[in-house]
């Protein structure tokens, strides 16, 4: 066995080394204090107590039905406009524009967005400013329940506008995997209409490359609390909301029941999954009839139509969204129902320079290292399958996926445990391998599918010409491989940027980066600094994607053909 | 057998945890030597920049007089403080804690205190701590009604003051009842946070004092009375302005600071917040209208002092010590009074004070949007903390299930 083969086979236990330790510590965080063991707050028997007292929470039942219902809806929603708009304009120049636009918008963080959208829509938002007093005749603001509204309407087309670009992505680095271009190439030619030609002839095998990101999609928006606290209601809010407002209870006995309360979320996630799941059965089995039928073009204008104006309705929701903060981040005072902020000021953004460029130095640092951590351990895992011919174990995925699916406020709490029980001191080492924990599996997901796709035939004829295991690896595979990776590097990095909680508590707080400096700050309510560090938090990331769609052009200038 | 297990790692750690930690020297100079070259981590609440300046002006201060590091812990709630200190524990952390000093309000501290997480006493070992003249300021060792027993020390004083927008408002309402005529006739315009965030707690606890048969009843334990006959008031009046609030009373904002918002949007006309000078900084941080206006309800609002405190494994305890009684100087609390600086009162008694220093405490000019000094007299004392947890738990089980 050469070096190579050693060293590769080795990876995946060590990933999971890696990653073991701290999901049980993290889980026997959650799990513990659910059942009533919490010696530090005087817990020492095991009891049902805690979900006793969940059970009878105030509200409860709206809550899991609001995780439940707001996670599958903008799932299902962000799929079908990344169908319908791959659908009605692959190849055109719409979709190329799409394309550009693509990065800075994956970029922007998920409460930025959140925030933009809750002031264009708000009654006192923009679009509200836009059309008054002209139009509607108001001079103050009209009390209508939107963002926060109950059934969390705001909250699903919040989700959809993250979800959207993310998925597409996702779709855009697994199209040629899937031969879609050959594919549709054939659908055409026997007269099938483009939206139909695409989801009879490319979706089937389009959807089991994006898979494992629409799972994460419904893991996230089922359990996300930053853009539920801002864009879902009160009362009650999600089940996430309610998980972290018990956590940050003063009052500590709160905490065993904030406990389960994190388990029972991690069920909600898992019943959301296998909801979806079920879902695809039927899809599959309903629609086998359909895609056999020989129709060429019914409903083609209809998807069409509904594609471009989803599509639109999209990206002009993200940029207004976007604008709006551009436009807070200069304002000075913007009362009601002015439309444009006047006088500007550049003060808000000349306080944050002079604080920002420390929070910059480890934003970046942390970021890199984790995503470099992770692509590396991810390559090895998967490179480690193919000389293997089998996937990792269902179990060891399972490890893998479980940063993503467990509420972070209830999981850190055990790690933070770990950390203090192990001595690692709390500093930029923690925070750096913290961080890897939730990179990880986004560049796993991202990568795996691309990766398992990639036909082994190349491997075959490269080894049938005489070139070793590491000759195919690094001459062959990984160079085929070069577009995927980046992407699943730069969604790492995105990841690393966004984290708050466990830089905070990993890093006992002595840490500042970009993100918990916007957090704290948006903590006290004003829009204008909320705005500035939002669009710096974004500015990151957005290079991060530029890199990754710019690098392999320039990695493969002698193998031009491999680029999508 | 893996219960067992954990249950004996975990009984190893809580042995571990009675382990004592280091002395501390006794008298000041020689803490104050100890405390030379440490760094010292203090998380606060780090959601206005004019306190994160107050902060990073402290550090350069220590720094300069007496060699300590001040690095400010910038957090989004103290929640996250209180955690990391539980875990720290947890793992048998009992000398080499991660935090040092905390900005605290009172349900954390009870709970902390409650739960053996703080380090003291040690107020009364702070040369400084005489200036509030505790004797004469009974609310220096009292937070929540709750004795502090000197496990905290005072930083400030914080009051419920009401604020509006005098273009759309002439005459506020200055007591419940009129609060609720004024609503009725404004529907919209007026709102509370979210119960339990902090200050929409103190909104019921304000109206509850208002409105309640004998108010007297609040400052005894919750349970030695019937609860339902004592608030039923309060519930009544709820029911009744609930319909005429933002939203009609079916969301809420989240904080203070996002009713704050609420105001500068234009959306409310009427609002309150716990810091007394907030309203006059926020309008010159263009995040309220500049016809902005404060006032204290006529029967005088709730009032409090906030503090810092020490966990209990705090590793630069000498440092965190120095850090608490420098802000107790009136060079630090006149600065902080400052209303271009912060605008947060002096919890330092005038009368302890020399000429000289009592003159740093002047106010340079009148900002039309502060509160007049004299209006901060009205205090109120808060209730017995059981009450803040029954109207909590109440307002939830009435209001929160959508």
């Amino acid at each position: 066995m050469s070096g190579f083969t050693l060293g590769i086979r080795l990876v995946p236990r060590l990933t999971l080394l890696l990653l073991v330790l701290p999901v049980a510590a993290g889980l026997i965080g959650v799990v513990a204090p659910a059942f009533g063991w919490l010696p530090a707050l005087g817990g020492e028997t095991w009891t049902l107590a805690p979900w006793q007292a969940l059970w009878q929470a105030p509200g409860l039942a709206d809550m899991l039905r609001l995780s439940l219902v707001t996670g599958l809806a903008s799932t299902l929603a962000a799929l079908t406009i990344v169908v319908l708009f791959l659908g009605a304009f692959i190849e055109t120049r719409l979709f190329r524009v799409v394309r550009r636009l693509l990065s800075p918008l994956l970029a922007v963080p998920h409460a930025a967005a959140a925030i933009g959208l809750a002031f264009l829509l708000a009654p006192s938002g923009l679009a509200s400013r836009l059309v008054s007093p002209w139009l509607t005749g108001w001079t103050q603001p009209p009390d209508y329940l939107f963002p926060g509204d109950p059934a969390g309407v705001a909250l699903i087309a919040g989700l959809v506008l993250k979800e959207v670009p993310f998925l597409l992505l996702m779709s855009l680095a697994a199209l040629p995997q899937c031969q879609a271009r050959e594919r549709l190439m054939v659908a055409r030619s026997l007269g099938y209409g483009p939206v139909t030609a695409f989801t009879k002839a490319v979706l089937p095998g389009l959807y089991p490359l994006i898979r494992l990101p629409v799972y994460a999609v419904i893991a996230f928006a089922t359990s996300t609390v930053e853009v539920a606290l801002i864009l879902g209601p009160s009362t009650p809010p999600t089940l996430a909301v309610a998980v972290v407002r018990w956590l940050g209870d003063p009052d500590l006995t709160r905490r065993f029941l904030a406990s389960a309360a994190a388990l029972l979320q991690l069920g909600v996630t898992a019943l959301a999954l296998l909801a979806w799941w079920g879902a695809e059965h039927l899809v599959r089995r309903l629609v086998a009839g359909w895609l056999v039928d020989g129709g060429r073009r019914r409903g083609e204008i209809t998807g069409r139509l509904v594609g471009a104006a989803l599509t639109w309705l999209s990206i002009g929701l993200l940029g207004a969204s976007l604008a709006g903060l551009l436009l807070w981040s200069l304002a000075a005072y913007w009362p009601f129902p002015a439309a444009w902020p006047s006088p500007m000021t550049l003060r808000t953004w000349r306080e944050a320079a002079d604080t920002a460029m420390g929070p910059l130095g480890h934003t970046a640092s942390i970021g890199l290292v984790a995503t470099a951590l992770s692509v590396l351990l991810v390559v090895g895992c998967l490179e480690a399958e193919t000389l293997r011919y089998r996937p990792l174990r269902p179990g060891a995925q399972l490890i893998l996926y479980l940063p993503l699916l467990v509420p972070p406020v209830a999981f850190l709490y055990g790690l933070v445990q770990l950390q203090a029980q192990l001595g690692l001191a709390a500093g930029w080492w923690a925070v750096t391998l913290g961080h890897s924990l939730f990179v990880l599996p986004y560049v796993f997901l991202s990568l795996a599918e691309s990766y398992r796709r990639l036909d082994p035939r190349w491997g075959q004829v490269a080894a049938s010409l005489g070139a070793s295991r590491a000759t195919t690896f690094w001459r062959v595979r990984l160079p085929m491989l070069v577009v995927p990776i980046a992407v699943a590097a730069a969604v790492g990095f995105a990841v690393s940027v966004g984290q708050y909680l466990p830089t905070l508590l990993l890093g006992a707080g002595r840490l500042a980066t970009l993100t918990t400096e916007a957090v704290s700050l948006a903590s006290g309510g004003d829009r204008r600094l909320t705005a500035v560090y939002a669009l710096g938090q974004l500015a990151l990331p957005a290079l991060g994607f530029l890199l990754a769609l710019g690098l392999p052009r320039f990695l493969l200038r002698h193998r031009r053909l491999l680029l999508p | 057998m893996s219960t067992r297990l954990a249950s004996l790692a975990l009984s190893l750690i809580l042995v571990a945890s009675t382990a004592q930690a280091a002395p501390l020297p006794g008298d000041w100079p020689t803490l104050v030597d100890q405390a030379r070259g440490q760094t010292v981590y203090w998380n606060a609440w780090g959601g206005d920049p004019a306190v994160n300046r107050y902060i990073g002006w402290v550090g350069e201060r220590l720094e300069e007089a007496h060699d300590i590091e001040v690095v400010h812990v910038k957090l989004d709630d103290t929640a996250a403080a209180v955690s990391r200190v539980i875990a720290e524990k947890s793992a048998g952390n009992v000398d080499d804690g991660a935090i040092d000093l905390i900005w605290i309000n009172g349900e954390n501290f009870a709970a902390m205190k409650r739960n053996g997480l703080l380090f003291g006493p040690f107020a009364e070992r702070l040369p400084h701590f005489a200036l509030t003249a505790p004797k004469e300021n009974p609310e220096m060792l009292t937070d929540f009604t709750l004795p502090t027993e000197g496990y905290e020390s005072p930083w400030g004083k914080a009051q419920l003051t009401f604020y509006y927008d005098s273009a759309r408002l002439e005459q506020p309402p200055t007591d419940m009842v009129a609060l609720l005529d004024w609503a009725k006739a404004h529907p919209g315009r007026f709102t509370y946070p979210l119960v339990p965030d902090f200050l929409g707690s103190t909104f019921l606890k304000q109206a509850l004092i208002e409105l309640a048969e004998d108010p007297a009843v609040l400052a005894e334990p919750a349970e030695t009375h019937d609860i339902a006959a004592v608030t039923a008031p309060l519930w009544n009046y709820l029911d009744a302005l609930h319909p005429h609030l933002w939203r009609e009373g079916r969301h809420f904002p989240r904080s203070g600071p996002e009713l704050k918002q609420l105001m500068g949007d234009g959306e409310l006309s009427l609002a309150f917040t716990f810091n007394p000078s907030e309203p006059a900084a926020a309008v010159a941080a263009y995040q309220l209208p500049p016809s902005t206006r404060s006032y204290v309800l006529d029967g005088g609002t709730l009032g409090n002092v906030h503090f810092v405190a020490i966990p209990f494994n705090a590793r630069h305890k000498a440092g965190a010590l120095v850090l608490a009684n420098f802000l107790l100087s009136p060079e630090a609390q006149a600065r902080k009074q400052d209303i271009d600086v912060w605008g947060d009162p002096t919890v330092l008694d005038m009368d302890r004070l020399d000429a000289e220093a009592r003159a740093r405490f002047q106010d340079a000019e009148d900002n039309p949007a502060r509160l007049p000094p004299e209006a901060l007299e009205k205090l109120l004392p808060e209730p017995h903390p059981s009450w803040m947890q029954a109207l909590e738990a109440m307002w939830l089980e009435r209001y929160a299930r959508g």
